[in-house]
């Protein structure tokens, strides 16, 4: 796609949820869209975790509840993104299954995941670079700028 | 979008693009750069990121972009914007989330013609040496009140542990450490993050890698800074770790609240900022100082890291294998300085994203040997081509902020790079080439290919051209480290 390009309008046969890699020069972009903001967080993650290039392993599953709030959606994304990187760095942890329950810009995740086996690559931070959620007729989208 | 046809040429290297271009602006943008060089930055958001810089509140002067300029998040990677104390503001996304990244020059008298074979086994050995690679955790695990020291008194805390001589403190920015560093701001999780990674690499664009000079451009230069035509140095690129990206992290989110409170409006949240004169601007600072200190102690420890590699590495080949420090310099941090601005002597914090300090001849703070000629300047290139060691002019003061580009600067994206060209034959063109590789990942080699950075030399020639540094040497890069 593009550099600033969209995902809106989609082809009909466009997924309802995804993520996309997007050129950026220096660091690392992702566009990322679902039918509502618990789809679109985990979209988010999903392609964080693509972008690092993690493995995880399917041993001795870990869970974590997660408790977030923020003043907007988009600081709640970058939030459960914060988090997420966190984990990956400091307790070796990352998610492939995710329940998430969001009221207002409140966030209750329950995660399920494993311990990192392999990484291709280290996001420094997730960045409010001209971050904003859109509303779509097919739900919500957003691009995210993250530091490498 | 900003456009190259609304930039105005002011001189045969520099550009401005006025207030008048957009409502907002408080302060032109000046860039220093050739049309070909300007023409390279393409239609990627770099003009525009340099503008939205013009609107934090107390910019003063201008905003200086230099020749190696890409996009980044917020600010223009290659971006220098002093805010004036106390009014102005400070923006950890104006700094980066790599707190000091910086590079640091250790020099030798060993002769790359008398260990030419070795480079693979020096290779090797730096990389045995200096831990690197994604997350990845150091032989030191720093106790909280041991990294609280190395968070207060940077470089000088790894000297006291024998890590360090008298001259690497000397010859490293503000001796090494930043006065005005506190722990208190920094959360739980940043010291949690820096205690494992002290004296490690990382991963991404840091690099260790063995130059040999090839060309000297200033005699005296570079015999001040022991740099000799033919003999070997080590280059190291690095910075705060996670400690940094965890405190800009964290600044960035509560600086979100903060920037609304004081009233500020920016044209992106990524340049969220809070007055100097504020307790969040207070507690920001003094844990930015803090990140910075923890890089000057993480290079100053790769450093004797590297130097125990180099001489194990070549012992019995050459008779003095002792590396000198040259200079370490940051390319990510705020400062505070004093400027003559718009004909006014003023104290500033001055921002600097992907651009060094440089300053001229008779700098405070200078060390003795180089107060005479001028503040060294660190410039790697790309992989593989070439790296210049510069100095900081008169010139550079009184129109650069007291600044330099830190680089080649970025032209492919990270997925065109890994797109057009195989980690596996760039090792080998490399290797054909006479350069060592060790390289954690293939794709992250492929990342950053030289054919994805802009010519090194032409960027060199911007500046030199601009009058903001002079030529001291060209290094050419025998062995490459990645994480």
């Amino acid at each position: 796609m593009a550099k600033g390009a969209r995902c809106y309008p989609w082809p009909v046969d466009h997924p309802v949820r995804g993520f996309r890699e997007v050129e950026h020069t220096a660091d690392w972009e992702l566009a990322v869209w679902g039918p509502d903001l618990p789809a679109l967080l985990e979209e988010a993650a999903r392609g964080m975790y693509s972008l690092m290039g993690l493995v995880v392993s399917e041993e001795s599953r870990r869970h974590r509840r997660l408790e977030l709030a923020a003043a907007d959606r988009e600081q709640l994304l970058v939030s459960f993104l914060d988090e997420l990187l966190f984990l990956a760095d400091s307790e070796e942890l990352a998610f492939d299954a995710f329940l998430l329950d969001v009221q207002g810009t409140r966030l209750l995740a329950h995660l399920e995941g494993g311990f990192i086996v392999e990484r291709g690559k280290e996001i420094k931070a997730v960045t409010y670079h001209r971050l904003e959620l859109r509303d779509t007729p097919h739900g919500l989208e957003t691009s995210l700028v993250f530091d490498v | 979008m900003i456009q190259l046809r609304q930039l105005e040429r002011v001189g045969p290297w520099e550009w401005e693009i006025p207030t008048s271009v957009r409502a907002d602006m408080r302060v032109p943008v000046r860039l220093i750069a050739s049309r070909e060089l300007l023409e390279a930055i393409g239609d990627d958001a770099s003009l525009e990121q340099a503008v939205n810089a013009t609107t934090l509140p107390g910019v003063v002067g201008r905003v200086v972009v230099m020749p190696d300029v890409h996009q980044g998040y917020g600010f223009p990677i290659g971006g220098v914007a002093a805010t004036e104390l106390p009014s102005g503001v400070i923006s950890p996304g104006a700094i980066g989330y790599d707190i000091n990244c910086g590079v640091r020059l250790l020099a030798s008298r060993v002769e790359l013609t008398a260990v030419r074979g070795l480079m693979g086994k020096l290779a090797a050995a730096l990389d045995a040496a200096c831990p690197s690679g994604v997350g990845a955790g150091g032989t030191l695990r720093l106790a909280d009140r041991e990294l609280e020291r190395a968070c207060r008194e940077g470089a000088q805390w790894a000297r006291a542990r024998g890590w360090a001589s008298e001259s690497d403190v000397a010859r490293t920015e503000e001796g090494g450490r930043l006065d005005g560093a506190e722990l208190g701001p920094v959360s739980r999780r940043a010291r949690e993050r820096g205690a494992p990674q002290m004296g490690t690499l990382g991963a991404g664009n840091h690099f260790i890698e063995v130059e040999v000079v090839e060309e000297i451009c200033d005699e005296e230069a570079a015999r001040a800074m022991g740099l000799e035509a033919g003999c070997l140095t080590v280059l190291i690129h690095c910075g705060s770790r996670g400690f940094g990206h965890q405190v800009c992290t964290d600044f960035v989110k509560s600086f979100q609240g903060v920037a609304v409170r004081h009233g500020i409006r920016l044209p992106d949240r990524e340049l969220v900022c809070a007055p100097l004169d504020s307790p969040e601007g207070r507690a920001y600072e003094a844990a930015m100082r803090a990140a910075a200190n923890y890089a000057f102690a993480n290079r100053q420890v790769l450093a004797h890291l590297a130097r125990g590699a180099f001489a194990e590495a070549l012992r019995g080949r050459a008779r003095d294998t002792h590396l000198h420090q040259v200079y370490d310099l940051a390319h990510n941090m705020g400062k505070t300085e004093e400027h003559l601005i718009d004909g006014r002597r003023r104290r500033v914090c001055v921002h600097r994203k992907g651009a060094t300090r440089a300053f001229g001849p008779g700098a405070a703070g200078l060390p003795p040997e180089y107060r005479g000629i001028g503040q060294p300047v660190l410039v790697p290139g790309s992989m593989g081509t070439a790296s210049w060691v510069l100095i900081g002019t008169e010139k550079s003061m009184e129109s650069a902020l007291g600044s330099c580009c830190h680089g080649a600067g970025r032209r492919l994206s990270r997925s065109r790079a890994k797109r057009s060209i195989r980690g596996s034959e760039l090792r080998q063109e490399l290797e054909s080439r006479g350069i060592a590789v060790r390289a954690g990942s293939l794709p992250g080699l492929a990342e950053e290919a030289p054919q994805a950075y802009k010519d090194v030399d032409a960027v060199v020639a911007a500046v030199v051209g601009a009058g903001i540094a002079r030529k001291v040497a060209r290094l050419k890069p025998v062995a490459v480290i990645k994480g």
